[in-house]
């Protein structure tokens, strides 16, 4: 069982290295940690801070566009161009299929953001001539970005399983902006009266808690990062991928596939 | 053939496990981190560039931490706190955000400048605040009414007060009493009557039901200090009349000086002290009043009567 | 046991948002295929074929009735190892070349590690692709992925082959191909259960066929006896340009060509013919069985439920 979904993962990760839009992009965020170089030498005395925040945004947004974007179409292209069906009927369970194309992403979103990070921290290597110790946590900025990672890809394939390319990348998008302010929003629901704070409260504790993934402004100014929230944060991305997974899972071993 | 019994009851499982755990943890987390977007505030040294960053939906953007402002400050108001020092950064990034929400310059005059418990003590950032207001919308009135508010009474300045009523009252559609104020301003600064004219204002002109709460608790205690001091008045021109303080109210009535019992905004009578004071029943329901207190009386951190903020 | 039973399995599919119409794709249907045997299954189109094989890949769920391979139920992955399936207009990943698709479809059918890249390369010989292996799949012709879908419907070795219209789209050398490959696995002792609607192709390769119109089976048999049942009649061709009063009275048809004589008679009626010929002295040619062709029989059938149903899907 376990053989299949890394069969099924490794193809994914294929394809998407084999679909140029991986090296454009890559090459694209580079060219941003470049550019925060450039900055950097315009804005004396804060380019440390421009690097890591340019650099760490940077990373963050274009991993969540490729989440998105290859997340949406994991199923639906496959239904699609109809090479689903080749798999299906092989001993492959379908929850087999859904699992193998999440770990197939998260992985390439993996090496994606490995190598974006050693650009910014060459760039930090660069600007701040060395390193001091603060920047260690930016390691784990890049840890909480990959646990966004997670997330979102788990949310795009969930989409994927039943819906259209098109109204997947716009609910996947609406829920990470809604979710980078899912603090606030929890907020509002705790201000609002009635109905509106069941519903509300009911909303913000659905819709996946980015806010508190984002560290990137804390790290640039060389803030710890504590223990309890490493663990909290790890635990919460873990439980909401599974939750989308499992959604997925139920979605797709039930759907006829026309 | 059918899809697998067995898949559905595992998922189904995993899901609502998945779920309860994630509701959990977002609970703890919250605590954990129950400052954090708000002391990104600090991190945020030039308001300015966030605007350009937000690239165009500066609104929406004003509107979020516009909310982050008065939660802190209820939160804040409802701990009895003393310090409110993200308040300045929140409303400045708010209005650098967008120029044209009043209701952030409306709240800075009154929450940023008075002495904590009541405010956070920068009466110099409120008014360049509401400076900056007032260069961005120069024809809203009421910009120049909570400039001359914070010169009044925070810095007791009724030169710059008067000066700032003067130019609000040029403004078109300005409430009359604009040049009303700048005038007496000029003329009688500290009078009671005064006050009770600017409080009132206050009231009237804004929908805040914070700055409403605020303007009702500072006249009433206005009301009393008023009442104190006519009532402390009497009581000695009856001790000059008759040689002994009076024992009780009645006294003062069956002297004619009274005609009713005196009774605080609040509807209790007063107290005789012995000695000639009069003070409040209850001094914790009065907030800013400076007369009839017992000696070495302590006020409790600020608290609004949730009536006094009046219908929403 | 039989390689395939189909019992009862039928589809009724819901269309439509907001006011559900019931569209019965498939009717109740009962058929089985023996093993080793090439099972036709012929029809128009949108006749439920497609939707009959989707139902036995467990692609699609029935509504109703239930079907095994090999004894077991569909979804065992035990009966999938050993089925291979081969859609109708194949799309396979264009990312990948023949060699990385066939080896990744052998992996997910549990081929072991060791055998897989022999197994691949004699596949591809097989379907005739073998210099084809490193080559991208989005460079290749339609012909050349039909056999790239047939290829990965036999990487692992399956006993039993399921064929959507393996013959659409190819050149008469590519049906032939395909026709020569059906037979050598039959010769394997595969089953091979294929839907069409190409009858000629059916005519020459099955065992039994079965057909299907508007979801509702019409007819099973073997070809020879379901076009043979109806009429048994048998052609007479004789040289000498004459026809003799007793024969003309038995033939239902007669053509003259030149110095030829075609005659139709009833098959009770052959001998009588023959020896009236033979006294005349008239040289015979040949005498053939006439049979209906698969087509004929084809379309009468459907104009039958056609008729039936009132011409009305």
């Amino acid at each position: 069982m376990s053989v299949r979904i890394f069969h099924i993962a490794a193809n994914t990760f294929r394809e998407a290295v084999r679909d140029r839009v991986l090296y454009n992009l890559i090459a694209f965020a580079l060219l941003m940690s470049a550019a925060g170089v450039l900055v950097g030498q315009i804005s004396i005395g804060i380019e440390r801070l421009v690097v890591v925040n340019l650099g760490l945004t940077a990373i963050s947004l274009f991993g969540v566009i490729i989440a998105i974007f290859i997340g949406i179409s994991l199923v639906s292209k496959e239904i699609e161009k109809r090479t689903l069906y080749t798999v299906l009927s092989r001993p492959v369970h379908r929850w087999e299929f859904i699992v193998g194309k999440f770990f197939g992403l998260a992985g390439t979103l993996l090496v994606n953001t490995f190598f974006m990070a050693i650009g910014v921290f060459a760039a930090l290597l660069y600007v701040g001539h060395g390193f001091q110790t603060g920047d260690g946590w930016i390691g784990v900025a890049l840890y909480f970005i990959i646990l966004q990672f997670l997330v979102m890809t788990a949310l795009a394939l969930l989409f994927s399983s039943f819906s259209s390319p098109l109204l997947s990348a716009v609910f996947a998008f609406a829920l990470f902006v809604i979710g980078s302010f899912a603090e606030d929003l929890r907020g509002f629901a705790g201000m609002a009266q009635g109905l509106s704070r069941w519903l509300a409260t009911a909303a913000a504790y659905l819709v996946p808690n980015l806010s508190s993934l984002n560290v990137i402004s804390s790290v640039a100014h060389q803030q710890p990062m504590t223990r309890q929230l490493i663990a909290s944060n790890s635990l919460y991305a873990l439980a909401y991928t599974g939750m989308a997974l499992c959604g997925a899972v139920l979605i797709f071993e039930r759907r006829n596939l026309k | 053939m059918r899809p697998s019994a067995r898949i559905t009851l595992i998922s189904t499982v995993i899901l609502l496990g998945c779920l309860v755990t994630s509701g959990f943890v977002l609970h703890h987390l919250d605590k954990l981190r129950s400052q954090a977007t708000l002391e990104e505030v600090l991190y945020i040294s030039s308001p300015k560039l966030l605007k350009r960053l937000s690239l165009g939906y500066d609104g929406l953007l004003a509107d979020v931490y516009w909310t982050r402002a008065v939660q802190y400050f209820g939160t804040k108001h409802h701990l009895g706190s003393r310090e409110y020092n993200l308040l300045a950064p929140l409303l400045e990034i708010t209005t650098a955000l967008d120029p044209h929400l009043t209701v952030a310059y409306e709240f800075g005059a009154n929450f940023l400048a008075p002495p904590p418990p009541y405010g956070a003590a920068m009466a110099q950032r409120a008014i360049e605040l509401v400076e900056y207001g007032i260069r961005n919308n120069p024809d809203d009135w009421k910009l120049y009414y909570n400039l001359g508010f914070i010169y009044y009474t925070e810095l007791k300045d009724y030169g710059k007060a008067a000066q700032a009523f003067g130019r609000g009252s040029k403004v078109p559609n300005a409430h009359p009493f604009l040049s009303v104020m700048a005038a007496q301003m000029a003329q009688h600064a500290g009078e009671l009557q005064m006050a009770q004219m600017m409080w009132t204002t206050a009231y009237q002109s804004t929908q805040d039901p914070d700055v409403r709460a605020n303007a009702i608790t500072h006249l009433r205690a206005l009301q009393v200090d008023q009442d104190v001091t006519i009532l402390e008045q009497l009581i000695a021109i009856y001790r000059q009349k008759t040689g002994r303080w009076p024992s009780s109210f009645s006294d003062l009535q069956a002297a004619g000086m009274l005609r009713a019992l005196p009774l605080d905004p609040l509807g209790q009578t007063y107290k005789l002290v012995p000695g000639g004071r009069v003070e409040v029943r209850e001094p914790d329901e009065f907030p800013f009043i400076t007369k009839g207190t017992p000696p070495g009386y302590v006020a409790p951190p600020l608290k609004f009567r949730p009536s006094d903020r009046g219908p929403s | 046991m039989a390689a395939i039973e189909i019992l009862g399995l039928e589809k009724t599919y819901t269309v439509g948002f907001w006011r559900k119409r019931s569209q019965r794709a498939l009717r109740p249907l009962h058929l089985s295929v023996e093993e080793g045997e090439i099972f036709g299954f012929l029809g128009p189109n949108g006749a439920g074929k497609t939707t009959t094989l989707k139902l036995l890949m467990g692609l699609v769920f029935p509504t109703g009735g239930s079907a095994r391979i090999l004894g077991k139920e569909i979804n065992d992955p035990w009966v999938k190892a050993q089925i291979g399936f081969l859609p109708e207009q194949p799309y396979f990943y264009d990312y990948l070349t023949a060699n990385e698709l066939l080896e990744y479809y052998a992996q997910l059918s549990g081929v072991d590690a060791t055998e897989r890249r022999q197994k691949v390369r004699d596949v591809l010989q097989r379907v005739g692709l073998r210099d084809t292996g490193s080559t991208q799949l989005r460079k290749f012709s339609k012909g050349m992925l039909q056999r790239v879908g047939i290829a990965q419907a036999i990487v692992h070795d399956p006993k039993v082959l399921f064929f959507d219209e393996p013959m659409s789209g190819l050149d008469p050398m590519g049906r032939r191909e395909v026709r020569d490959l059906m037979e050598e696995l039959k010769q394997r002792g595969k089953t091979v259960f294929f839907s069409t609607h190409i009858l000629s192709d059916a005519e020459s390769l099955c065992d039994r066929v079965a057909i299907i119109h508007q979801g509702q089976l019409q007819g099973v048999g073997a070809v020879a006896d379901l076009t043979s049942s109806v009429e048994g009649q048998v052609e007479i061709i004789w040289h000498g340009g004459a026809i003799p009063a007793s024969v003309k009275l038995l033939t239902a048809e007669c053509h003259v060509v030149g110095d030829t004589v075609r005659g139709v008679v009833r098959e009770a009626n052959q001998d009588a013919a023959i020896d009236t010929l033979r006294r005349e002295g008239l040289r015979i040619i040949s005498v053939t069985p006439v049979r209906m062709s698969l087509e004929d029989y084809f379309v009468r059938k459907l104009k039958v439920s056609e008729t039936a149903a009132g011409v009305s899907s």
